[in-house]
């Protein structure tokens, strides 16, 4: 809870630096704030508390998931510096840096609710950030058309997420998870059959949020259309803090409710992995490519959702951070080739490996990584998504889903090849200090993860 | 207060409530006006609101009138923050018809 408050006023701090002319410190205090918040984050680790009257409670769930979505919050920051360079920008900055970290408050809330209020004001908090984030290029058609897409499709999914939570308040009469969970396990046998509307209404809201077929459609326009930055901070922070919000409604309020969703959950869940990497083949855009890989881990991650059993918080756990670290390395270089060559099309990275090899490589590793090849974290985050599904009994799903990552692997090797093999173009790519910072520390952090893995496998 | 709004069968706010989500629902999949989908939206976030209350007088909880005031404050700020996108969109393309808003496909 103390993160969450730390979190807020730095946020707050960031508004009111404009005031004091503070425009250019800014951003290395608000690093500096969130590496504090960092270390007093670890702090609630092993110390279960439930603050406000039951309406947060820290866990260690609560805790990894927090300090995961700090981290990326903190890369982000970092890419910010070099990111937001332009003069109009540079007037905003003190915003864009403020609601980034208001962002992070909402995923902190949706990691550590024990109420139903709290998961729909973290959920609003993250998205109502992110609507202006994703239109802030505001002079820019595709800028203002994502901004609105996602817009329109977010509030509209979060009406679902309310009617879900209206019904089961109308038959549980609380809005304490831990109280509908009671009320869960006394009529497991006869649920109401407005509890298992509201269920599936609630369902259907948070498939919205982390992108799983049939409702991916918006994510690839608002991945293409929003400025890199915050395609970065969407395909990671915001489908991590989904997902973690998803599991924890599904295991602690509805788990012995899933047999009346258990088929919509696994035909969602394989469409979600065949629509990714099937669509993510015919993409000549890497915004776009990303957008479709990032659906299809969706489709994996939905695997650990649905087999919902022992220790597939750790395996989710795990995966989330393999996917965080190897997709905030390959956006780092992205960015660095899109400012340099001025397209985003896969053609841009032509001929990188000869030009700049540190990159090349950089890039080949978190490709490698997504695509989960040893000895990288995705790997070993797969790995126990799929083990943790076969001990459960969906060897179909599981079937499928290695299938479909073998198919996966042609679409990132396309970008790899296209580095090693293909003429270059004439652009200059030089990333700045901080970018290669951040590139080294996610690649070796993918890499450690991927030859320790049994440190987080055991974490939660 | 408490008598008149339990005059009504419970049951029958539940009808009106769904029926209004769904209006709001059918003009959001239907309309192409931009301000007439927020205006939709806005109607789905308030059948939500009338449900949570009718629920909550006739339990007897006030749980629920407490959630109506956080929807109330979260749907004000986010029919804020679209109609700044949209007025920002109206400057570049100079439509509210949100067909023209498909720049991006496949």
């Amino acid at each position: 809870m103390n993160t969450l408050i730390y979190t807020a006023c730095l946020g707050l701090f960031g508004l009111l630096a404009e005031i004091f002319n503070l425009r250019k410190y800014l951003i290395p205090i608000m690093v500096l704030g969130l590496a504090v918040i960092f270390s007093l984050n670890l702090q609630t680790w092993n110390h279960p508390e439930t603050h406000f009257n039951g309406m947060l409670t820290d866990s260690n769930f609560s805790t990894a998931f927090s300090g995961l979505a700090i981290f990326i919050m903190l890369i982000i920051l970092i890419l910010a510096g070099d990111f937001y360079t332009s003069s109009d920008d540079e007037k905003h900055i003190s915003d864009y840096m403020a609601i980034l970290v208001f962002t992070l408050c909402g995923a902190l809330m949706m990691f550590s609710y024990a109420n139903m209020a709290m998961l729909f004001l973290g959920i609003e908090t993250l998205s109502i950030s992110l609507y202006v984030m994703a239109g802030s290029r505001r002079f820019e058609v595709k800028s203002n058309e994502a901004g609105f897409k996602y817009f329109l499709m977010g509030s509209f999914a979060s009406a679902f997420l309310l009617f879900g939570i209206a019904l089961i308040f109308g038959v549980t009469g609380t809005f304490s998870i831990d109280g509908i969970g009671v009320y869960m396990r006394a009529h497991a046998d006869q649920l109401d059959p407005l509890f298992i509307v509201g269920m599936l209404l609630m369902i259907f809201a948070m498939l919205f949020k982390v992108s799983a077929a049939p409702f991916h459609f918006w994510a690839p326009d608002v991945y293409e259309g929003a400025p890199s930055l915050i395609t970065a901070l969407m395909s990671t922070l915001v489908k991590i803090a989904a997902f973690a919000a998803f599991y924890k409604l599904l295991s602690v309020c509805f788990v012995f409710a899933l047999g009346k969703a258990e088929i919509i959950l696994t035909v969602s869940c394989a469409a979600t992995i065949l629509i990714g990497n099937l669509v993510a083949l015919t993409q000549d855009n890497f915004k776009r490519l990303l957008a479709y890989s990032g659906i299809s881990h969706a489709g994996y991650m939905l695997l650990a959702i649905i087999s919902l059993q022992g220790s597939t918080d750790s395996a989710l756990f795990l995966y989330s951070t393999g996917y965080a670290v190897a997709s905030l390395a390959a956006f780092a270089i992205a960015i660095t080739v899109f400012k340099a060559t001025g397209t985003e099309s896969i053609s841009g990275f032509n001929g990188l490996g000869k030009k700049n090899p540190m990159l090349a490589a950089g890039l080949s590793m978190a490709m490698l990584s997504l695509a989960g090849i040893p000895p990288f974290a995705g790997f070993f985050g797969k790995y126990f998504i799929f083990s943790e599904a076969m001990r459960n009994g969906y060897q179909n799903l599981v079937f499928l889903a290695i299938i479909s990552s073998i198919i996966g692997v042609f679409y990132y090797m396309k970008v790899i090849v296209a580095m090693y093999s293909k003429q270059a173009n004439e652009f200059e790519v030089k990333p700045t200090f901080s970018y290669q910072l951040v590139i080294i520390v996610c690649i070796v952090l993918s890499i450690f993860i991927g030859i320790f893995p049994g440190l987080f496998t055991k974490l939660l | 207060m408490e008598n008149t709004m339990q005059a009504v069968p419970q049951n029958w706010y539940l009808l009106l409530s769904t029926f209004m989500f769904c209006i709001g629902v059918m003009g959001v999949l239907l309309r192409r006006n931009a301000i007439i989908i927020l205006m939709c939206i806005e109607l789905m976030l308030n059948a939500v609101n009338l449900l949570l209350v009718s629920f909550s007088s006739y339990a007897g909880n006030a749980e629920g009138q407490v959630f109506v005031f956080f929807i109330m404050v979260v749907a004000a700020a986010e029919v804020a923050v679209g109609l700044a996108l949209l007025v920002s969109i109206y400057r570049n393309i100079a439509s509210t018809d949100i067909d023209i808003l498909s720049k991006m496909k496949w």
